[in-house]
């Protein structure tokens, strides 16, 4: 693989950058691979080249309805962060900033990390007191996190409403200094190029029509481009999951839910933090290019139209002009949305199931995007191993049939219908 | 925007109603023993279909009845709604 550098870039633009490999290539599919990724998001491409570089299985093959990145890792609001109370939630994503900030070195691929710090703003007493036990949770963990009060906070977002009589003044915020953004698609490209060159097919344009079990065990998945037999199959869908999980007889505590974002009109360095309102659900932030990058609330009501509504956009951006006025002057450039696999507590599942050589990967509901390498990792992890890593150990399938639940916010069943 | 036919009220926006989920499950009968995995089912687990869905919504600017819909999760057509006490046939 020609490796991307300076001297490269150079090199080729002597030749018009007419003569770069491809970055991956586009193979037919074989008849049997020792290891099938059901899905090519970030997720399906991080556990295929983690399974090659971690476990040296390289006869895997990734398989893709439509095309890599097409899905959530190329619509999220590209938030990295590990800012969890409880500790499964925390050391499995603290694991995953150690991956984001090594990520472009490993993959030789720029996926333009940036950790710019992301700040939760408290609009009370109570909220501030519910920070500073998440911060001190945080800290134990060994994940950076700073109390502000409000003067703290007006010193780094001064665009915020720091008016009075506003219905939700600022006290002040919780901040993750370590935390940021990242290039998505380059997340997705770079996974695949490095798992391509490993040995890894990629097959995109093929569709999962249904599953080969026998006797409690997978032996292989239909597809639109013919019969591929493995004795191990990773769902890594996202919000087709549930789709695939009928067609294994399978019901799973997720509902599928449509999550919109929109970016404005590119403007001027103004905000070089991830902010999120704290009297609702909104959080912005702003791109290299420009542009306001905000999202908030789920369309409310089961959907996998990949499109949203207006009321819900007009209610997360009313929510967004609350805490920072001068947004309502700008303009919409974009709106998008995408399907979210919801689960019943919030957290995800990553996990074996009830078939042999049947693995699971859902239930990220709004965390999916920062999650892209651990998730990775640890089912990448599970499927070589046939058993759980210590950090993937919470996100057990069982836990709502034993009670174990993650409820990172303890609001209960179905934390994010509102 | 979605425009739902309450059955006491006719045509509204969405904007008026609140959502609330599966129609289709069913609380456990009081009073009856039942297993974990019984009560799993009817707490978590659900199909989630791309496609027809009965659903659960409640008028809640409006008459605050509960009604039944029965939506498509992928076009968003409403094919019928129900007064929540009528049968989904």
């Amino acid at each position: 693989m020609q490796k991307y550098s300076v001297f490269s870039l150079v090199k080729n633009a002597l030749s018009n950058h007419e003569n770069w490999d491809l970055a991956w290539k586009d193979p037919t599919p074989k008849n049997e691979y020792d290891v099938v990724i059901i899905g090519g998001g970030g997720h399906g491409l991080a556990t295929a080249y983690y399974l090659a570089k971690e476990h040296n299985i390289t006869n895997v093959a990734i398989i893709e309805k439509g095309w890599i990145g097409g899905g959530n890792v190329g619509r999220n609001t590209t938030i990295i962060r590990s800012n969890y109370m409880h500790d499964e939630n925390a050391l499995f994503s603290e694991f995953g900033m150690d991956l984001w900030r090594r990520m472009s070195q490993d993959l030789n691929y720029n996926v333009m990390f940036s950790p710019r710090g992301i700040i939760n703003l408290a609009h009370s007493d109570a909220q501030m007191n519910t920070y500073a036990r998440r911060g001190n949770s945080m800290r134990l963990n060994g994940i950076d996190a700073v109390l502000l009060n409000r003067e703290e906070v007006k010193e780094i977002i001064p665009m915020a409403d720091f008016s009075q009589n506003v219905r939700f003044p600022i006290f002040g915020g919780l901040m993750q200094p370590s935390a940021g953004t990242a290039r998505h698609d380059a997340v997705a490209w770079g996974y695949a190029r490095q798992a391509d060159d490993m040995g890894v097919d990629i097959i995109q344009n093929c569709e999962v029509i249904g599953f080969d079990v026998s006797a409690g065990k997978i032996n292989g998945v239909r597809t639109s481009r013919g019969d591929i037999k493995a004795k191990k199959i990773g769902l890594c869908v996202a919000g087709s999951t549930n789709i695939l999980a009928e067609k294994l007889n399978m019901t799973l505590p997720i509902e599928t839910h449509l999550l919109q974002a929109c970016v404005s009109e590119p403007v001027k360095p103004v905000l070089d933090k991830v902010v999120t309102f704290g009297a609702g659900h909104f959080y912005i932030s702003q791109s290299d290019k420009g542009e306001m990058v905000m999202g908030g609330d789920l369309d409310g009501y089961n959907s996998y139209a990949q499109r949203g509504n207006l009321p819900t956009l007009q209610h997360v951006l009313t929510e967004g002009i609350a805490m920072m006025p001068f947004l309502s002057k700008l303009k919409m450039l974009r709106t998008w949305g995408g399907i979210m696999d919801m689960s019943m507590d919030g957290s995800p599942i990553i996990d074996k199931t009830h078939i042999e050589g049947l693995y699971l990967n859902c239930g990220w509901c709004y965390g999916g995007f920062k999650a892209t390498p651990a998730s990775g990792w640890t089912f990448a992890h599970t499927i070589a191993q046939d058993r759980v890593h210590e950090l993937n150990a919470g996100y057990s399938l069982n836990r709502f049939n034993t009670g174990h639940l993650l409820d990172e916010k303890g609001l209960g069943t179905k934390t994010w219908i509102s | 925007m979605l425009h739902i036919k309450c059955p006491h009220c006719g045509m509204r926006s969405q904007n008026e109603f609140s959502y609330g989920g599966d129609a289709t499950v069913k609380r456990p009968e009081l009073g009856e023993e039942i297993s974990d995995h019984d009560w799993d089912n009817f707490v978590y687990n659900r199909k989630s279909l791309r496609g027809k869905h009965w659903e659960l919504w409640q008028h809640l600017s409006g008459c605050r009845q509960w009604i039944k819909v029965q939506r498509d999760t992928a076009t968003h057509e409403i094919f019928k709604t129900l007064k929540a006490n009528e049968d989904i046939s």
